[in-house]
């Protein structure tokens, strides 16, 4: 029983792993050197990796961290959350509003800016959530909002303006810790998905998440607070999307209110979706969600490795995405079943003839 | 007794959006009636309303479309991309030598064919539709720039003169400050898009199909049992919606007369907030196309008035948007919840007295 259900676990995992490894091998065949990786110096004189392997590593970090969040969301309330990029948006400008308060920039006032654009996260979760649990608006209705004014709130917050700071640590966050080979947004995913995991090994969270997915009423009558749990789940997206619009801005020191981590909740709920997860809601797998994280990553790493321009890039992404769906699409599983019965059945006869 | 019974059953709605559109309406007229007090000018000027109308044609026919997918429960976010798409191929078209008609029939082409192969997706694949429509909106905002990534202008001359080709209206026009009379100038795709706006009304309310795409949406389950080809009704939809997001492009690049890769950016939420405004609810069944009409007024006034009152920051346009957004999304809520809850605790008589009122 316990084997059969890890099996049906696994089987969801099929379609974005035979992604990646699809993507894999065929970079492997077009170069062979493709995923060598290389430690050299870098510009402060401090070994580095460096290579196309690490850089698809480094580049999903924001959106395997959103993806985690936005599995949440899906699970719990059925519906995704349109308004990530904003809303990171928003906690980066708080970010560097904070370090560019005044005085030099330390470890103290880093940790003060993050607290602060995370509680500002949090609050915007809380509204969206709000809406959604409360008011029982759909998801990406009630979302709609923060995406429609999200990014000119950041641009109010900024005065109008491109901020940047100029601060190594800064530049650590978003690039390597002196001495640490592996880049920082690396490690910064790797501490929330042991945050994740260990929330749901510790607490029955994943668990209550689901049941309020898959049916709300049953989820109250058993006594699960399901709108206090619908709007948890958009409190911790909330908090994701802090640490990724930190992430984000720190890459270049600044931010910039229209092109930072844009187009990103598209992304993440792709991740979401080629994970295996439906997007309805209930049962969820977060790692299918970040193993889509990755896929999309690779994807882009590998079109930019073939000089695809990087505005032509959503074609060939499109394409990739629609092959996705269409192999992890339920009717066309069943028509594969069927016919690989079909063609057993006749091996069968023919054996038994 | 039994003519009130009679009179009640006459007065049912196909759909319970009524006061919602009501509501979207009478805030439009109000918002138009107060901007005409305080600010005067040029919204005392029948232009205005034609202006309005003049740059949101393409954004009223894909709110058609939008909103009839809507209707049936799905979603269609490509509806920006293809237009953006159909705009920048048919000015490439027509400036290499290819005809007006020509152009019009690449717009219809490209529109069905991303609303028949994401029809097909969603309708006989069971696709979920927003991830579908995503990828049709990736394909077609990369197509867009593989096509050119610096803007075309228009040099076809055939084109040039149907974009100036303007209705004039010189009963509602005004005098200037020479003298000369200034008549009211509205372009051609205001009518295409007004005479989409009739037949879709028409499509939804009176015809098997429009009914049908109601009943598909308020629940599948039902629809399938009384009959309805529930697969062949949600791809004729997203079939429609794509046909429109075509004549939208052709429509957009009248207005602007310029291919650009960041052509109508944003329009497909900008649609579906419209859509929103008007009363449709995402959950399908509920919808109505007059809502979405009002919608993209009440939007497309908002922001000239932001314009007007002086919020020059280039931030305020879309906070008030998104202010004007939640309040609506807040309005629709409280009033659907409320309706329901009136069905399920009043007594018979003090509904009907409910409903005389809201009537």
């Amino acid at each position: 029983m316990k084997k059969q259900k890890r099996l049906a676990g696994l089987t969801q995992l099929l379609v974005p792993l035979i992604a990646l490894l699809a993507l894999v091998l065929f970079n492997l065949i077009r170069d062979p050197g493709f995923f060598s990786v290389e430690m050299v110096a870098n510009n402060n004189g401090d070994p580095v990796l460096k290579g196309n392997l690490i850089s698809i590593l480094n580049g999903a970090s924001e959106l395997a961290i959103l993806a985690m969040g936005m599995t949440l969301v899906t699970a719990a309330s059925g519906g995704q959350d349109i308004s990530v990029g904003a809303l990171a948006t928003i906690s980066a400008s708080v970010f560097i509003k904070v370090l560019r308060g005044g005085g030099a920039i330390g470890v103290g006032t880093i940790l003060l800016g993050f607290l602060l654009s995370c509680l500002v996260a949090m609050a915007f979760g809380a509204f969206n959530g709000t809406l959604v649990s409360v008011f029982r608006i759909q998801p990406m209705i009630a979302t709609l909002i923060l995406y429609t004014c999200g990014r000119s709130v950041a641009y109010w917050i900024n005065g109008g303006a491109s901020p940047t700071v100029d601060s190594p640590i800064v530049t650590a966050l978003g690039g390597f810790i002196p001495g640490v080979p592996v880049p920082t947004p690396v490690l910064i995913v790797i501490a929330v998905g042991i945050l994740f995991a260990l929330a749901f090994r510790l607490t029955s969270l994943g668990l209550y998440m689901q049941t309020v997915g898959i049916n709300q009423g049953a989820a109250r009558l058993n006594g699960i607070n399901a709108v206090g749990m619908k709007l948890l789940a958009f409190i911790i997206l909330g908090a994701c999307c802090s640490v990724a619009g930190i992430i984000g801005a720190s890459r270049l020191s600044m931010v910039n209110h229209e092109q930072l981590l844009l187009d990103i909740e598209m992304d993440a709920i792709l991740a979401v979706a080629i994970g295996g997860n439906s997007l309805g809601g209930g049962k969820f797998r977060m790692t299918g969600s970040i193993i889509g994280a990755y896929v999309i990553q690779a994807l882009t790493t590998t079109l930019y490795a073939m000089k695809v321009p990087s505005t032509d890039i959503k074609a060939y992404k499109a394409l990739v995405i629609i092959l996705l769906v269409v192999i992890g699409s339920p009717v066309v599983k069943q028509k594969v079943s069927h016919l690989w019965a079909g063609i057993r059945a006749r091996r069968a006869g023919k054996e038994a003839a | 007794m039994t003519t009130g019974t009679k009179n009640l059953r006459r007065r049912e709605p196909l759909t319970d959006t009524q006061l919602l559109v009501t509501i979207t309406v009478c805030i439009f007229f109000a918002m138009y009636a107060a901007a005409m007090l305080i600010w005067g000018g040029g919204f005392l000027r029948p232009q205005k309303v034609f202006d309005l109308l003049n740059d949101n044609a393409y954004l009223l026919i894909i709110a058609c479309g939008l909103t009839t997918v809507m209707i049936c429960g799905g979603i269609d976010i490509s509806v920006g991309g293809v237009t953006s798409l159909v705009a920048m191929s048919c000015v490439a078209h027509m400036n290499n030598g290819g005809s007006v008609f020509t152009g019009a029939l690449l717009a219809l082409g490209i529109g069905l064919a991303f609303g028949a192969v994401m029809g097909y997706l969603v309708a006989y694949l069971e696709i979920q539709p927003f991830i579908v429509s995503l990828a049709g909106m990736f394909f077609a905002r990369g197509m867009t720039t593989i096509i050119s990534v610096d803007p075309i202008k228009n040099a076809n001359e055939g084109f040039a003169g149907l974009m100036k080709t303007k209705i004039e209206i010189p009963w509602l026009g005004y005098t200037a400050r020479n003298g000369n009379l200034i008549p009211a100038r509205m372009e051609i795709g205001v009518v295409v898009a007004l005479v989409i706006m009739v037949i879709f009304l028409v499509l939804l309310r009176k015809t098997k199909l429009g009914r049908s795409f109601y009943a598909l949406g308020g629940n599948q389950q039902s629809a399938l049992m009384l009959g309805v080809n529930v697969r062949r009704t949600r791809f004729l939809a997203h079939l429609l919606s794509g046909l429109l997001a075509g004549i939208a492009g052709f429509v957009f690049l009248m207005h602007t007369g310029a291919g650009n890769a960041s052509n109508a950016a944003g329009a497909e939420m900008n649609a579906i907030a419209s859509s929103i405004i008007g009363g449709t609810l995402l959950s399908g069944g509920v919808g109505n196309v007059l809502g979405t009409f009002f919608g993209v007024m009440t939007l497309s006034t908002i922001k000239s008035i932001v314009v007007t009152s002086g919020l020059r920051d280039p931030w305020w346009q879309s906070i008030t948007t998104g202010a004007m957004l939640c309040f609506f999304i807040l309005l629709q809520s409280v009033v659907l919840s409320r309706r329901g809850r009136h069905k399920a605790h009043l007594p018979a008589w003090l509904r009907g007295g409910a409903g005389k009122q809201n009537a």
